[in-house]
């Protein structure tokens, strides 16, 4: 899930101020910022509070289903629509693709709540990790499933680092060394460290990435239209 | 030729020293730390933003001891923190096209504890791909196996930390390096020369030369960065009772590194003296050891 965290209050009311908004539509999102306790519907009730206590007006919120489902954006925008109306601004709590899946679902100034982190494993409940960094080019085959590229802090492919001490990481050093722990748990397993893994093909995560499951027809459409399709 | 290279491969013993680039353009400091290292030195270590921290380019800088130091040659280092691959790789044609012929790779601290730690810590390559394009340089292709126009012939060394646990761990990248093309290793600041004995006779069948560090442990002040914010290294209570106890520490320092060169001139094939400043230290410690 996308790990998003709140977002700096000065920053949010700064971007109200500058429009010289006064009264503001909250959006939040079911799926990720719910988890993460940062978009959910307790969360926009406190954003609301805060709002409200400086002295702006709420026009009314909702939480998508999912916020960044272009589709059940746009259907959940035109039943607030009247809300909608009547706001000078809306403010997203959620992830950046929710912002602008909201931004091009709704015809006003559209400002993130949130800052959106990582993409992270839920540890347990309110405790998330990041541990892929989705870079196209998966080492976890070679690495025993642990992913050097997100969790050594250099990123580094080949083995430790010279500050590695006592099994240790140099860098964040409460932590043990990812290639420590690359290395047991192949040993546990009963395999080897591959030799040496190539250095990674930056290629296979050009910006923006864009992919169409569909049939050709569909990806021929969207092409068309200017959208992405394919890898 | 590199003169550092011609010596290890006859076994003769090897005395490197280091540098750091100035922070700004102002090199005279540099200079005279150039200048009295070269008296005993056969080789300087120019480091490359040390400690995360901005200073001149190695690069330039080892191009200044190229031309100032009478013979001692400079050992231009390459972090893989501050550049992609397509920035190393023009830096090492640019090195060798300026005379450079020692190459140190390292992978480098991260930023986070440098000056700049806003700073994006690139690591593109770590080290051991780092070593393996140097090493295709001097095959005359780039790391996609195209050719240059002209191959170069790069004296490669890698770091080895001896004293690292798990040293299986330390060993296997050391493989590794070697494998990828590294000839020798310099090693971070030793404090067990067990542990170094260890590390020799592990690499012994390998043929890779061993050029083991020596630090000034020269103040308590000194001694508590190095555990508090050096990565990888402890200071030993033999070591710190000692400089605590001293009426001079710096005299000390000098004395425990003397007994330390000493000890690890039998089992090493030289010794890299890092003097943080002191650089006229370097120059006892090596006639005090008797190597001058």
């Amino acid at each position: 899930m996308i790990i998003t965290k709140p977002r700096d209050w000065a920053r949010i009311k700064g971007n109200l101020e500058e429009l010289g908004a006064k009264r503001v539509f909250l959006m939040g999102c079911g799926e990720c910022a719910t988890v993460a306790h940062t978009g959910g519907h307790a969360e926009l009730m406190v954003a609301k509070s805060v709002l409200e206590g400086a002295g702006y007006e709420v026009t009314g919120l909702v939480v998508g289903a999912v916020a960044c489902h272009s589709g059940g954006t746009r259907l959940e925008m035109r039943k607030h629509q009247h809300e909608i109306d009547a706001a000078d601004a809306v403010v997203v709590l959620a992830c950046g693709a929710g912002v602008q899946t909201a931004a091009d679902a709704i015809a006003k100034p559209v400002f993130p709540g949130l800052e959106s982190a990582f993409l992270g494993n839920v540890i347990r409940n309110g405790v998330f990790e990041e541990r892929c960094m989705m870079c196209g080019d998966c080492v976890l085959d070679k690495t025993a499933g642990i992913c050097p590229v997100t969790t050594c802090p250099k990123g580094l492919l080949n083995g430790p680092c010279g500050g590695m001490w006592d099994g240790m990481c140099e860098v964040m050093t409460d932590r043990p060394c990812t290639h420590v722990k690359i290395k047991q748990r192949l040993a546990e397993q009963g395999r080897c460290r591959v030799a040496r893994i190539e250095p990674k093909d930056h290629s296979a995560k050009l910006k923006p990435g864009a992919v169409s499951m569909r049939p050709a027809r569909d990806a021929k459409k969207a092409a068309a239209s200017g959208e992405g399709s394919g890898s | 030729m590199s003169r550092l290279r011609d010596m290890l491969d006859a076994g003769e013993f090897v005395i490197t020293g280091e540098i750091a680039p100035p922070h700004g353009t102002d090199y005279s400091a540099m200079l005279t730390s150039v200048r009295t290292l070269s008296e005993v030195c056969h080789a300087i270590n120019v480091t490359d933003n040390q400690g995360a921290t901005l200073h001149l380019s190695s690069l330039a800088a080892s191009r200044v001891v190229l031309d100032n130091g009478n013979g001692c040659e400079p050992i231009f280092q390459q972090t893989c923190r501050d550049r992609n691959r397509l920035a190393l790789q023009s830096d090492l044609l640019a090195a060798w096209t300026l005379g450079l012929e020692n190459v140190l790779v390292v992978t480098g601290d991260d930023p986070r504890g440098g000056d700049h730690p806003q700073a994006k810590g690139v690591f593109d390559l770590d080290s051991t791909l780092l070593i393996d394009a140097t090493r295709n340089m001097n095959e005359g292709k780039d790391m996609n196996g195209a050719p240059l126009s002209g191959a170069t012939d790069f004296f490669i060394g890698g770091a080895l930390f001896p004293e690292a646990e798990p040293w299986e761990i330390a060993l296997e990248r050391a493989h590794q390096k070697i494998n990828a093309g590294a000839t020798f290793f310099q090693t971070q600041a030793i404090t067990d020369t067990e542990k170094f004995a260890r590390a020799a006779e592990a690499l012994k069948p390998t043929g890779a030369k061993l050029i083991a560090g020596v630090l000034l442990f020269k103040s308590p002040r000194v001694i508590n960065f190095i555990n508090e914010k050096l990565a990888g290294l402890m200071v030993p209570d033999w070591i710190t009772d000692r400089i605590t106890s001293a009426a001079s520490p710096l005299e000390e320092s000098i004395k425990i590194a003397t007994e330390q060169v000493r000890e690890l001139s039998q089992i090493a094939d030289g010794v890299h003296i890092m003097p943080l400043g002191s650089d006229d230290a370097v120059v006892r410690i090596i006639n005090d050891a008797g190597l001058a």
